[in-house]
């Protein structure tokens, strides 16, 4: 190996780093360091002085390995990968030393000290890095969405109006999401299908996409522009090719239950489609309730149908698909507000959540849009209450930003349909976006009654004649500083947005992280916020936390631009730091085969040797540690590398010579 | 050799994906925690080699402190299941030489878990001070 001439390049960033850092000590101390020909300091290393400085060193004093002691790797390792490669060097001949995430920033004292053995363990190691090529690959020019709401139907139009092929896959029967559940939508009072039923059309018949509803995504493999998906169709029971959409099965099933759509308010048949809108307009059947599938009787909806489209003997089918990028826009559930007793949800009449509301307001509901009590009166005073769970610690300790919102467009719709009196119970009105300020300022015109404080309890034990029959909302207003008991007739609670119920096995499944707070994790919260931690998988929409429908939209769009980025370019780098076999050292006991996730390695039975595909490696490196022959390398981790590492790390307590 | 100045050095071995994030993370927050801990980026708990810790006790280290996902949440599907059968081995050969289980500790630290991190070491570094320095080339003379 060539004789290493290491350059250290020491960042201030700004004071980030020289704020705690000494950084002319540091300087000269790795100076000094075996290997080192040369050690400069730079405001912003990053900068393009700071990047022009590594690349004059180079080019002028031949440096052949890099230490950049700054932010971590996951900041601005490519960054200088990148430099270092336009003067010639082997982007994998750089190392980064993390002098401020993990120390600058983080210690008020002994940051110096930190700064130094990292620095010394990065030129230790850096001695021994060596070249690695990155390989191109094609990328497969389609892209998975998966999720049918709004975020979902608008990056797949953005992408096939790109002339790219999209699979959309929903799992309900029908797409449209929580957005087409809504009735208006804030500040503008459009009717929400108005606006995003002519999408979900559009969706319907494009040519570039393929939609797949009442299906999942079962199993993905695969990586960044080269997917294999497995998607999981289950059986309508009605064929898609001869069902005309008619609707006659559905006039005909006596068979009823719970409409999921409404909330639970209305019914829906055993064979249905959720709402009338519904893209695609074909009816499914719900074996749970369809009387056939228990009796093998009834068969009203066969007998009717004019095509003859059921299909009773439909299986449940797998499709695989190839794409080269995913979008996850999965959305959100509401908070269950029941275990929170207080609010008395579930146990008392009349009190409903903010999606009930919104399918009791909708024209085609259970209540065909009339806002009625449970005895089917029309009520004289509603109580709306804010921040069900959101911006609480027992719960979310999160704000689920659209609440604040419907909450004033809920006072407006109860203006449109009764006489009743509306009592807004907030803790503060946060009215942020474009015309929010001003929607807020309409409703406190249009006489809304607006109290600050959080609801102690909603209870039907009352106190006097004027609550006989009413539901009593206790709060405290802590603008007057006194106990309120407002009777109502009806209360409707603005439960928290929370992460899908099944978000764990989602974000498994697509090797995505999550939050503390349980939503899908960004890359970067502010610089990529739409990447995840795996390549060619974006995340769009509530999936990624609380928002309200222009977020998402403007999300998803940006999801789609990079997808498209991604599969318009026609290759991609795949990561040269793979795993590699030494034959001769390799004695074939074939341990490391179990042990690989991706079956990236294969068994040689002619010549008794274990073979990794660098293409399927991914670099995890957990056959290096588990080979008994040492026979596996994980380049750019390889044991030499870490051990060298950690010797750095550790020099300046190393334990004197013993002799045993 | 316990003395009021004495600072332990814990070597950390955290994933790139998760405890590394999660250690990047609580320096975004500026979350202050003792300047102990030195950490070692490895791709995969499944990556950490037996003898990376060995190494780190061998050359002077007080402590090691192992970071990775959370059961389930493993980048790379399962390696930190695979890392948790290894390290069981690990643990036991430490008893066998005599170290301190305090000395080792593997804990679960997902990219958001900025402040647990912080606890973690704080928690560790304390516990790590009061054994006082490993020393271990003391006992091979005294053998």
């Amino acid at each position: 190996m060539e004789e290493p001439k290491i350059g250290v390049f020491i960042c201030h960033c700004g004071t980030n780093i020289a704020g705690t850092v000494d950084i002319d000590e540091v300087r000269e101390f790795a100076a000094g360091l075996p290997g080192v020909v040369s050690a400069r300091d730079y405001k912003f290393t990053c900068s393009e002085p700071g990047q022009l400085q590594i690349k004059e060193d180079v080019k002028n004093l031949g440096l052949n390995r890099v230490v950049v002691a700054a932010c971590s790797p996951r900041m601005h390792e490519i960054t200088f990968r990148k430099a270092v490669a336009e003067v010639g060097l082997n982007p994998y001949l750089l190392q980064i030393a993390n002098i401020r995430e993990q120390d600058s920033w983080v210690h008020k004292n002994g940051s110096t000290e930190k700064a130094k053995a990292l620095i010394r363990a990065a030129v230790q190691r850096a001695n021994l890095l060596e070249s690695l090529e990155r390989r191109e690959v094609p990328v497969t020019p389609s892209v998975l969405v998966v999720g049918g709401g709004i975020a979902g139907i608008q990056a797949a139009l953005n992408i096939a109006n790109a002339n790219h092929k999209v699979y959309l896959v929903e799992r309900e029967p029908s797409i449209g999401g929580r957005m087409i559940q809504l009735d208006k939508t804030f500040p503008t009072l459009d009717c929400s299908s108005c606006i995003l039923t002519p999408k979900m059309a559009a969706v319907g018949s494009h040519p570039n996409i393929e939609l797949m509803t009442y299906s999942e995504v079962e199993d993905v493999s695969g990586y960044i522009g080269n997917f294999k998906v497995k998607v999981r169709k289950k059986p309508r029971y009605v064929d898609s090719e001869l069902c005309t959409g008619c609707g006659i099965c559905i006039e005909k099933c006596p068979w009823k239950t719970d409409s999921e759509f409404d909330m639970g308010l209305g019914k829906r048949k055993a064979v249905y489609t959720p709402f009338p809108q519904a893209v695609p307009n074909v009816p499914v059947i719900d074996p749970d309730v369809c009387v056939y599938f228990e009796k093998g009787t009834c068969r009203a909806c066969e007998k009717f149908c004019p095509p003859g489209a059921i299909a009773w003997d439909q299986k449940e089918e797998t499709v695989e698909l190839e794409v080269g990028a995913i979008i996850v826009a999965t959305g959100y559930d509401l908070l269950d507000p029941s275990p929170l007793t207080q609010y008395g949800y579930k146990r008392l009449d009349n009190v409903i959540t903010s999606l009930e509301f919104e399918r009791m307001c909708s024209a085609t509901g259970p209540t065909g849009g009339e806002l009625v009590l449970k005895d089917g009166s029309a009520p004289q005073s509603v109580a709306i209450i804010h921040c069900v769970g959101s911006r609480d610690k027992n719960y979310c300790e999160y704000c689920s930003r659209v609440c604040c919102m419907y909450a004033l467009k809920y006072s407006h719709l109860i203006g449109e349909k009764t006489d009743a009196d509306v009592y807004q119970l907030y803790i503060d009105m946060r009215c942020y976006g474009k015309g929010f300020e001003e929607f807020y300022k309409r409703l406190s015109d249009e006489g809304v009654n607006f109290v600050r404080g959080k609801v102690a309890q909603v209870t039907d034990q009352v106190a006097g004649e004027e609550e006989q029959g009413k539901l009593v909302v206790v709060t405290e207003d802590t603008l007057l500083g006194r106990m309120l008991r407002i009777p109502v007739d009806m209360v409707i609670l603005c439960p928290a947005m929370v992460a899908r119920a099944d978000a764990d096995e989602v974000a498994r499944r697509f090797l995505i992280n999550r939050g503390a707070d349980g939503f899908f994790l960004e890359r970067h919260p502010k610089l990529e916020p739409v990447a995840t931690a795996s390549d060619g998988v974006f995340v769009v929409g509530c999936a990624q936390g609380p928002k309200d429908i222009p977020d998402t939209v403007a999300q998803a769009s940006a999801g789609a631009a990079e997808a498209l980025s991604l599969i318009d370019r026609g290759t991609v780098e795949i990561e040269a730091a793979t795993a590699v076999v030494d034959e001769e050292m390799c004695s074939g006991c074939k341990i490391c085969l179990a042990l690989c996730p991706y079956n990236a390695i294969t068994f040689d039975e002619e010549k008794k040797l274990a073979n990794v595909n660098d293409i399927l490696c991914k670099g995890c490196g957990v056959c290096v540690a588990a080979c008994p022959s040492a026979a596996i390398t994980g380049r750019h981790f390889t044991d030499k590398q870490i051990f060298a590492e950690i010797d750095g790390l550790l020099a300046d307590v190393k334990p004197p010579l013993v002799a045993v | 050799m316990v003395t009021g100045t004495y600072e332990p050095t814990i070597i950390g071995f955290l994933c790139n994906w998760c405890a590394y994030q999660g250690a990047d993370l609580a320096g975004t927050s500026r979350m202050e925690y003792p300047p102990n801990v030195r950490p070692v980026r490895v791709m995969c708990t499944g990556r950490i080699d037996p003898t990376f810790i060995l190494k780190a006790f061998a050359e002077g280290a007080d402590g090691v402190l192992v970071g990775g996902c959370h059961p389930g949440d493993c980048h790379y599907l399962e390696g930190n299941y695979k890392a948790i059968r290894r390290i069981t081995m690990v643990r036991r050969m430490l008893e066998q030489f005599g170290i301190e289980p305090e000395r080792f500790r593997l804990e679960w630290v997902s990219a958001s878990e900025g402040a647990k991190w912080a606890k973690i070491v704080e928690e560790m570094t304390e516990q790590v001070r009061d054994l006082g320095p490993l020393q271990w080339w003391e006992n091979v003379r005294e053998a």
